[in-house]
């Protein structure tokens, strides 16, 4: 039987220093998740918890140690045009304009005419239009990671893979951003995997909450969230949801910075 | 006061001070007066050799032509050479080795053996110049791929973009700030290599420098050393400074607005 969506079995990974394995660190071991078709997921946890990795296992750019990530039946083996991946610096191709970073991505497997196409399609989607002609190096941050998020969608890929996209943005090209990216994903029925460890970001966003902790690390918990779209923080099931994942946050914080100062931080 | 004031007012000064020292070495000779230059007796030497007798303009397009033909072959070789170290593990730890026993000789040293492998002529001379300008080229190439930001890579590599055209399409232009680096200085080096040649060897402005020497003609040398340092200048401040400015701004390696 053919698995349908992203399906992560048993994956565990240990990073090994270069001189042999006296300072490998493990980052997670067992850890097993299923991720339907157009589903969006967050992955959510403490900085170092390994949620990158996770994701970079999935996009193929890292090897899990164990176990095995098999997209609709097929196993994960290399990084593929099947799943683009939109990384936390917008990391784009500084000698190519805007639209050039764009038509980089697609005119490999594209004609020229229907690559064009497409990158005017997605740029005006993202509303970078008037900046087709632009520079990298002559936009600001938000504008950079539209650019980034641009290019991915116009290789048109299942499956989308983001790794803290927002991050680095201020509030309100976030809050823009959010409203574009939900967009997007209720007209395209892609599968979103995006990392993040802003809870109410998840929580705006996501169909599924996946929590995950450090040492060890894995999943904690999986929330589902269940309110529609535009969703309002001060909804009051949406405040339970974020007061709750707080909670198990913070445990998990808590835990990592009592291992880090010991009892000299019990309160 | 603005820069170039400045600058022209210290020039005339110094041509004024030399012409009358020349002047004052005219009525007291206490240097031999035919061994000293005047800096008027070298601009009209630039006049005559350009528009009347000819023989800097020839000097000076067999300079050119020689340098540009250097340049390029040294951009080329360096460039793959570079190219080669920086993607081969094998090539780094041997050919790399050697690049670097060679880098410090002076090309010019080379130019005895180079006189026997061409039977003399414009040959050795070109393979000196070659000499000079290869080695800053394929380090600073190979410097360039190595430091390409992995985040551009693994970028690419998500767009299925694998081996030789992840290296065209990604590296090598992610590199051409440190390939501008390299040409530089192998235009730098190469020029001097071939003023260099060119005194022991034959043709050119070097040639014809040495040659002005034995004819006494000290005016002519000034006028000479005049040119050589005036293309070294319009090479690297008219050229390459700009086109450096205009390539480390697109690829963000210089702050908006600092440039001069
Ligand atoms: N290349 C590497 N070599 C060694 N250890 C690594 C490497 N990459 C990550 N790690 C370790 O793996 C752990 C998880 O890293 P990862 O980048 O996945 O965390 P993260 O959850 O994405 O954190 P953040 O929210 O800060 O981005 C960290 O403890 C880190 O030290
Ligand atoms: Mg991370």
């Amino acid at each position: 039987m053919i698995e349908l969506g992203i399906v992560i079995r048993n994956v565990s990974k240990t990073f090994c220093s270069a001189e042999g394995d006296r300072t490998s660190t493990e980052v997670f071991s067992d850890i097993n998740l299923e991720i339907g078709h157009g589903e969006f997921v967050t992955l959510l946890g403490p900085s170092g918890c390994g949620k990158s990795t996770l994701l970079n296992i999935t996009a193929g750019l890292e090897e899990a140690t164990e176990g095995s990530v098999t997209v609709d039946g097929r196993l994960v083996q290399g990084p593929g045009a099947d799943r683009g991946v939109v990384f936390q610096e917008a990391a784009l191709m500084p000698w190519l304009s805007v639209r050039g970073n764009v038509l980089f991505a697609v005119k490999k497997k594209l004609s020229a005419e229907e690559a064009g196409r497409r990158a005017d399609h997605y740029l005006k989607m993202v509303h970078l239009s008037r900046f087709a002609d632009a520079y990298p190096h002559e936009l600001s941050g938000g504008m950079k990671q539209r650019t980034a998020i641009a290019r991915a969608l116009a290789m048109d890929p299942a499956i989308l893979l983001m790794d803290e996209p927002f991050g680095a943005l201020d509030e309100q090209t976030r809050t823009l951003l959010h409203r574009q990216l939900l967009e997007i994903w209720k007209q395209t029925e892609k599968t979103i995997v995006f990392v993040t460890h802003n809870i109410r970001e998840s929580l705006l966003l996501s169909d599924r909450i996946v929590l995950m902790g450090a040492r060890p690390g894995g999943i904690r918990e999986v929330i589902s969230v269940e309110l529609g779209h535009p969703r309002n923080p001060l909804d009051k099931e949406f405040a339970a949801l974020e007061r709750r994942i707080l909670d198990l946050l913070s445990d998990e914080i808590s835990k990592v910075a009592k291992e880090e100062y010991g009892d000299a931080f019990a309160d | 006061m603005p820069l170039l004031i400045k600058r022209l007012l210290f020039f005339a000064a110094l041509f004024v001070l030399w012409e009358s020292v020349y002047h004052l070495n005219l009525v007291y000779s206490f240097w031999s007066p035919t061994l000293f230059p005047s800096p008027s007796g070298a601009v009209s030497q630039l006049y005559i050799g350009f528009f009347e007798t000819g023989i800097l303009r020839v000097a000076f397009s067999e300079s050119m032509g020689r340098i540009f033909t250097g340049f390029i072959l040294a951009v080329l070789i360096g460039g793959a050479l570079g190219i080669t170290l920086a993607v081969s593990r094998l090539a780094d730890e041997t050919l790399g080795s050697l690049v670097i026993a060679l880098q410090p000789v002076p090309s010019i040293v080379w130019l005895p053996i180079a006189l026997m492998m061409f039977q003399g002529g414009s040959s050795a001379i070109l393979f000196v110049v070659v000499l000079g300008g290869t080695w800053a080229m394929t380090l600073n190439m190979r410097m360039g791929i190595k430091n390409v930001q992995p985040l551009l890579i693994r970028a690419a590599r998500t767009m299925d973009y694998k081996g030789a055209e992840l290296i065209w399409k990604v590296m090598i232009p992610a590199s051409v700030p440190a390939a501008l680096t390299g040409a530089r200085l192998a235009w730098a080096f190469g020029w001097r290599a071939l003023m260099a040649a060119e005194l022991i060897g034959r043709g050119g402005l070097g040639r014809t420098l040495m040659d002005a020497r034995d004819f006494y003609n000290m005016d002519l040398v000034v006028a000479i050393m005049f040119i050589i340092s005036a293309v070294g200048l319009a090479v690297e401040y008219l050229f390459f400074s700009r086109v450096e400015r205009k390539v480390l701004r697109r690829w963000g390696l210089q702050e908006k607005g600092s440039g001069r």
